[in-house]
């Protein structure tokens, strides 16, 4: 099996063993991406020279006899929504196609300390509006599994970029579900810790109260690495949570004897895939005959949630987007004799059809007159839905449920944004709760991957790596191999 | 027809922080563009602003200095607009949960006290600068932005509708300048734009109970332009009443060197700034208990200062106000009350010299070059009769010139006061012998010519002789 394929603490165990340098394991990955990029379109830009530059630097700290970090010397996907200094970070929109960032991300920084190798930027959807990572300004990428299928989104080339081999862990964000529903859709595993769990500084904002950013990996185990490396209080988001995060590896042990697990059944309802559920179902059933006492429940607000969603995301985006302007960076429409033509046009040329359909509805939702009737109400269904949460998380320790009520679709088969927004129905909840929620592939329907949602209470991240690591480790999903970047590769 | 005039005030100000609101850039004026800035500052994409706890103190200082009920429960807003200074496209401020509301100030206008209302306080961040190539934005080739003042922290100090003339306006502000000075909170520089405010100014018939419509003037940077702004604009409204038309809700803004207000935009077109609450800013809690220990660390407000000034120190109320008006003013009259008992002096030189040299020269108290401790001692050598009133300014002309104590230099110019009876006795005789035909006149009665006897000897004295000493010998003389 080519390298390429492995978990990253696999590949760190051979870096330690000196069976492999990080120098010729950064020159793999280079070599798939040059082999499968063709055909998957999972990155915008690709950092070659800085990622051989750090790998050079692990083998010599190797050399030396150092300890190195867990994720030192393994290249690693960054979604091009977060801010490497000196790199594109273009949010896979024209408006920042020649924007240089002049910081690091806290994440960034972080995974920096730790030697992480960056070998690209990774494609997403525009500003990451949208869920199948179509509304990406430069390209679109195709799922690993199915090349004539989406990778999900907005974390799309993230997920397809592991799910191909082109790197052997990726960090996406998530919004309404832009880690989980990729990952469910490339039978990679995502993880969306606790809103505060992880710095978002430098995370180009989408909606503020809702993105957090998570690893996309092969396994549960690369994912609580990367969590481990990522996670913190930071001084400079005031969101974040100021205590200290847990080793997310201690929770990586199979037992799940007298864990509750929840089956919410507004989870389970019409739009929902008959293969999906059944494979969904039986992955409980799994979790069962591990010792999981399964429990019924109810979140009776999740109706709402999507709706929600769609008023509170606009309306957060509307005023985080209004910095793009061509005043200070990124692009500037030309010829304009003045500043109101400047602003009207730069944006006008600079953002996409799904960014501008946002914009406006945030726009309207928070105009006067109309803000109490739209913004107030959903924040306050807002509440009803964490509440529902906080009632059910009483009763049991995780809830169990489909990540997407579909498998990947195939690329350009869903014209209307509407249906497309319904692909989110079961990871918005999430967000909107704040919760930390994983998606691990349970099966297969029509060869295409499905995604089983794990969801916990607010930063008990460990209960949720815990169910998902003994599930993975029981079912073995995760060592299957894409068709294009995988076994046949 | 006479109109009764409503006049609200939204004072912008800067605090003195050493830090911007939002992030750690330093706060001071000016600066080589673009120096003082950081990616929060300039809204680069995810950069996120973290709140400056000092600016909170401030503000709470400020609600605490104005009688305001300080709110418990705070958040962030984001007032959304677009201008190239904006660099987020929003503003961080306060709408829904000012920090302070419901207080009042007490201001003094021709010796009658009367309560102003304070609707709220709340804090804001400022924007960048603009900096055109040409004059004004219209005829510049390009503009360019400077963001070393961006989100810089702001409070705004919104006024009840309470005041009734562009003379009281004016007070008030100046009121408020000098609470805002005393309680260390801004340096209040209107030149540099870090006190500034808007009005709202409506016009009714005496009779009417309702509002009329206001205007709202923009751009009044100085006690003058807030007086001649209000007053103007109290005008324009009357005559568009008495010629029978109707008073327009528009914001206005104030053209200092014409003298008139301009039309900037009518309700119709007026921003909708589409406020919500800031996420990324978590809700903060002022507790009752760091708000008590705000309130330990409140010095003197002007009032109280004024009280002991016109108390226990005697001073009547006219100069009392002078003095306490400016903290720097106040604190150097404290300052030479501890070298004197003469507060009546101290307040004269003040209010008199020393204010006339600081206009002449276009200086701040702050700036004045002799130390508080230097005039006491000049006033004391006064009292004591060593030098004359008269002499007492050229030393103090002297102290100016080479900042030498007045004792020096009434040494070394031997400006000391001739009280000794024989010498002045001769003095006496020597004028009366070369005038003899005043001598006459006031021996017939004509008073002022011994005015003019008195101003001779001063001559031959150089000004040292004491004037009462002479007075009194030339009467006996003449008699």
């Amino acid at each position: 099996m080519s390298l390429c394929n492995l978990p990253a603490h696999e590949l760190g165990k051979k870096l330690r063993a000196k069976e492999v340098s990080s120098v010729e394991l950064t020159k793999e990955f280079l070599n798939r991406i040059a082999e499968v990029e063709p055909k998957i379109g999972a990155f915008v830009t690709l950092c070659e020279q800085a990622a051989l530059e750090t790998a050079a630097l692990v083998d010599a700290k190797i050399a030396r006899g150092e300890t190195i970090a867990p994720l030192a010397g393994i290249p690693g996907a960054i979604k091009d929504i977060l801010c490497i200094k000196g790199v594109k970070t273009t949010c896979s929109s024209r408006i920042l196609d020649n924007f240089i960032a002049p910081y690091d991300a806290t994440v960034i920084a972080k995974l920096k300390q730790n030697d992480a190798v960056f070998i690209g930027k990774a494609n997403m959807d525009e500003f990451a509006m949208g869920s199948t990572t179509e509304t990406s300004y430069f390209k679109k990428t195709r799922n690993p599994w199915a090349p004539d299928c989406t990778p999900g989104g907005s974390s799309g080339g993230s997920a397809a970029g592991v799910a191909a081999g082109e790197a052997a862990w990726s960090l996406g964000s998530d919004t309404g579900g832009s880690i989980r529903q990729p990952a469910a859709f490339t039978g990679t595993v995502g993880l969306k810790p606790t809103y505060g769990r992880v710095s978002r500084y430098g995370c180009v904002a989408f909606a503020s109260s809702l993105d957090q950013v998570g690893p996309i990996a092969r396994d549960v185990t690369d994912c609580a690495l990367v969590l481990n490396a990522i996670s913190g209080h930071c001084e400079h988001d005031s969101t974040s949570y100021n205590l200290a995060a847990p080793d997310f590896t201690k929770a990586l042990h199979p037992d799940i004897k007298g864990v509750k697990i929840g089956v919410p059944k507004e989870y389970f309802g019409e739009g929902l895939d008959k293969a999906v559920e059944e494979k969904v179902r039986g992955a409980i059933r799994h979790l069962s005959e591990l010792g999981a006492e399964i429990v019924d429940v109810s979140l009776p607000h999740t109706e709402y949630a999507v709706a929600t969603y769609y008023i509170i995301a606009p309306a957060e985006a509307s005023a985080n987007l209004a910095r793009f302007d061509g005043v200070k960076y990124g692009y500037r429409a030309p010829g304009c004799r003045n500043l109101i033509e400047m602003t009207v046009k730069t944006r006008t040329q600079g953002f996409g059809n799904e960014v501008k359909r946002r914009i406006m509805l945030g726009t309207y939702v928070l105009s006067s007159g109309y803000y109490d009737a739209y913004y107030n109400k959903a924040m306050k269904v807002r509440t009803l839905i964490i509440e529902d949460f906080k009632k059910v998380f009483g009763k049991v320790d995780v809830l169990a449920c489909p990540t997407a009520p579909t498998t990947a679709l195939p690329l350009g088969a869903m014209l209307d944004p509407l249906s497309i927004y319904m692909l989110d129905v079961y990871t918005i909840p999430v967000n909107m709760a704040g919760l930390p929620g994983i998606s691990i592939p349970c099966g297969f329907s029509g060869g295409k991957p499905v995604g089983l949602q794990l969801i916990g209470r607010a930063l008990d991240e460990m209960s949720v790596l815990r169910a998902a690591y003994t599930y993975e480790q029981s079912a073995g999903f995760h060592k299957m191999a894409a068709p294009i970047g995988g076994a046949s590769a | 027809m006479k109109y009764e005039t409503i006049i609200g005030l939204e004072t912008h100000v800067e605090l003195k922080t050493a830090t911007k609101c939002f992030c750690s850039c330093p706060a001071e004026f000016g600066g080589e563009p673009n120096t003082h800035t950081c990616p929060t500052c300039t809204g680069m994409p995810g950069a996120l602003p973290v709140l400056n706890k000092k600016v909170v103190e401030f503000a709470i200082k400020t609600g605490l200095a104005l009688n305001c009920e300080i709110q418990r429960y705070n958040r962030f807003d984001r007032k959304n607009y677009f201008y190239p200074d904006l660099p987020k496209g929003y503003q961080i401020s306060q709408l829904f949960l000012p920090i302070c509301r419901g207080g009042y100030v007490d201001i003094e206008v021709d010796g009658t006290v009367k309560r102003i209302g304070i609707t709220r306080i709340h804090i804001e961040e400022d924007a960048g600068k603009l900096v055109h190539s040409g004059a004004s934005i219209s005829d510049s080739d390009f503009s360019v932005v400077d963001y070393n003042r961006s989100s810089v922290p702001l409070i705004e100090i919104v006024s009840e509708p309470d005041l009734r003339s562009p003379q009281e306006a004016r007070v008030f502000m100046e009121k408020l300048r000098s609470i805002l000075e005393y309680i260390g909170v801004s340096d209040c520089k209107m030149q540099e734009g870090s006190l500034r405010c808007d009005a709202n100014v409506s016009i009714r018939p005496p009779e009417q109970k309702e509002f009329g419509a206001r205007s709202e003037i923009k751009n009044l940077n100085s006690f003058r332009s807030v007086q001649r702004g209000i007053e103007y604009e109290e005008a324009r409204q009357a005559a568009v009443l008495d010629e029978g038309g109707r008073v327009v809700q528009e914001t206005r803004t104030w053209d200092e060197e014409r003298g008139v207000t301009h039309s900037m935009r009518s309700k119709e077109e007026a921003h909708d700034y589409r406020y919500f609450p800031d996420p990324d800013l978590v809700p903060f809690v002022a507790e009752a208990e760091w708000v008590a220990k705000i309130a330990e660390t409140m010095p003197e407000l002007p009032d109280a200062r004024k009280e002991r000034l016109t108390g226990r120190l005697g001073l009547s109320a006219y100069d009392a106000s002078g003095v306490i008006a400016r903290l720097a003013t106040a604190d150097y009259f404290d300052e030479a009350m501890k070298h004197t008992g003469d507060a009546k002096s101290v307040a004269n030189w003040i209010l008199g010299d020393i204010s006339a040299w600081l206009n002449g020269n276009n200086l701040e108290m702050r700036d004045f070059p002799i130390p508080a401790e230097n005039v006491a001692a000049m006033i004391n050598l006064v009292n004591k009769g060593v030098l004359s009133s008269k002499l007492a300014k050229t030393v103090f002309e002297e102290m100016l010139k080479s900042g030498k104590a007045p004792a020096e230099i009434v040494r070394e110019k031997g400006l000391e006061q001739i009280s000794d009876a024989g010498a002045l006795a001769l003095a006496v005789e020597k004028i009366i012998t070369a005038n003899p035909k005043s001598a006459e006149d006031y021996k017939a009665g004509k008073d002022k010519a011994l005015g003019f006897l008195v101003g001779q000897v001063m001559k031959e004295t150089k000004g040292r002789a004491n004037p009462e000493m002479i007075n009194k010998l030339l009467r006996e003389k003449l008699s």
